[in-house]
């Protein structure tokens, strides 16, 4: 096919399967936490990271590491504080790092690098990053396979998971980590303002049809995948930005499937009063 | 064997005082509810109990060990307040959850043999919900979730089991099941058993003693006082206190 000629589309696919893999793995945790909205929280650090980067002349993409861990753990802390009213350590964190963000963006040469992160730009990805995506996927991954349990039964019931014997604190710390830099990598890919719905969209299609835990995560893998191939596909065909057809497949999969589950539910209801 | 001591504790938060001198013993093979009206501490007095928080004064210990060094929590089956209830929309199966306790069988990094999941189909059978196994969580009732809930608790086979509000929610026959069964496990496999509940009405046919929390201090009514308490449920024991130390030398 003449879409994988181009060296560029390669590593593309490649870079976004990686991302689609582990993205929805971090997602499902997130989602089961109830904290949806921490996705966008780190990666609006990552973007004050990108620009200190810039600014500084160090990797935007180690910046943002940087920035959506500190911000990560910032956001853990102020939750263990403010238990009652632990999702406002999103915001305070969301804000912190947008104020940051926009401050330091005034200070860079080139803005246009600047605004690759702000949308993605998974079509130009240099070696660097491409080894980058590798390595911290393979991370990702064994981490969630080995801590599988541990990680369904702190989403599940903190306490009891402490009860249990886990080491809920150690494990929840890896977990922080690990979302930081899963983010910040993805910023660079689907781009910052959007990696959030590719954290929960799939997780969200896969909670319709799952019959367990373990369909769930095999599900959103699936969904997710499925919305990156699909969006390289037609962004290249149809000269759209890759991240945005990537997640805008993904909400209107969504959609679909709740129209869909809508209807039959509609349906049954009306054969179900005709046969009564 | 003693397998929870409470020695004269107090605690409060922000200079707000919840407890004084709190003094109680949970021996192998009790049957013990905490009783007390919404507020008066009882889920504060479970926190402490399970190292949650720590007391201003005074010293709790489980198994012997003081409950800030104490490491093997698995001998304590926790089941809390709302339960499943909270968690219905959860995408796990029954046969998950229970699994998820048997973490310290299993063992950190490694992964769940077929001799587990046999365990969590036993301990599901026990509680009657073997044929739910597979079925998600969402699509149970309020009885069956705390039947679920007993399930991950009996699977890792503890020496205590401590219940916060478990009828919260449920209907008369779910209650009365739930009483049965926790007299049945008690009586037969010798389960200790700690309950904290507002329930005086139902729990006290089944309990080998029950203590009362309230304005700060803990007493343990013996039978009569039981009936007294059921006859003047608005009235509070706490009232009667004088009148019950000089009928009950050991309170």
């Amino acid at each position: 096919m003449a879409i994988f000629e181009y060296t560029f589309m390669q590593r593309a696919f490649i870079v976004g399967i990686l991302l689609a893999i582990i993205i929805p793995c971090i997602g499902i945790i997130v989602v089961l936490k109830r904290l949806s909205m921490i996705g966008d929280a780190l990666s609006h650090n990552s973007l004050a990271g990108v620009a200190a980067g810039l600014v500084m002349g160090i990797n935007p993409i180690v910046g943002a590491m940087i920035s959506s861990i500190i911000a990560a753990l910032a956001i853990e802390y102020i939750r263990k504080k403010i238990p009652r009213y632990s999702e406002m350590s999103i915001a305070i964190i969301m804000s912190a790092g947008v104020g940051l963000a926009g401050i330091l963006s005034g200070f860079i040469d080139n803005s246009a690098n600047f605004n690759s992160f702000l949308f993605g730009s998974i079509v130009a990805i240099s070696d660097f990053e491409l080894y980058l995506v590798i390595v911290i996927s393979l991370c990702v991954m064994l981490s969630f396979i080995f801590l599988f349990k541990e990680l369904f039964f702190i989403s599940l019931d903190e306490r009891s998971a402490r009860l249990a014997g886990i080491p809920v604190k150690s494990i929840n710390f890896i977990f922080t980590i690990l979302t930081a830099i899963t983010v910040s990598v993805a910023a660079r890919t689907v781009g910052a303002l959007i990696v959030s719905s590719l954290m929960v969209v799939p997780v969200a299609c896969a909670m319709q049809f799952a019959k367990s835990y373990k369909h769930t995560v095999l599900y959103s893998v699936f969904f997710a995948v499925l919305f990156t191939i699909a969006g390289l596909f037609l962004s290249y065909y149809a000269s759209l930005k890759p991240g945005g057809t990537i997640v805008l497949i993904g909400v209107v999969t969504l959609l679909g499937i709740l129209f869909e589950k809508k209807v039959i539910r509609w349906a049954g209801g009306r054969v179900i009063s005709k046969n009564t | 064997m003693k397998i929870i001591e409470v020695n004269n504790i107090s605690f409060g938060y922000s200079n707000m005082p919840i407890f004084s001198e709190v003094d109680f013993t949970i021996n192998k093979g009790d049957f013990v509810a905490i009783i007390g009206a919404n507020g008066s501490g009882k889920s504060t007095l479970l926190k402490l109990v399970l190292g949650e928080l720590v007391p201003s004064t005074g010293q709790i210990r489980l198994f012997n060990e003081d409950v800030q060094h104490f490491k093997e929590w698995s001998k304590i089956g926790y089941v809390p307040q709302k339960g499943l209830s909270s968690h219905s929309n959860f995408p796990a199966t029954a046969e998950e959850i229970v699994m998820a306790n048997l973490f310290s069988q299993i063992g950190l990094l490694r992964f769940p043999k077929k001799e587990h999941r046999e365990k969590a189909h036993t301990a599901l059978k026990q509680v009657g919900m073997q044929e739910y196994a597979k079925e998600l969580i969402g699509n149970l009732s309020g009885g069956q979730l705390q039947r679920v809930m007993l399930a991950r608790v009996m699977v890792n086979e503890p020496d205590i089991m401590i219940l916060d509000e478990p009828t919260t929610g449920l209907d008369a026959e779910t209650i009365k099941g739930l009483y049965q069964w926790l007299n049945k496990i008690n009586k037969e496999a010798g389960l200790t058993i700690l309950m904290v509940t507002h329930d005086i009405t139902n729990v006290h046919q089944h309990v080998s003693r029950i203590l009362c929390l309230e304005e700060g201090s803990l007493i343990e009514l013996n039978k009569e006082q039981i009936h007294h308490e059921l006859s003047h449920k608005h009235k509070h024991p706490k009232n009667n206190k004088a009148e019950r130390i000089d009928k009950n030398g050991d309170i």
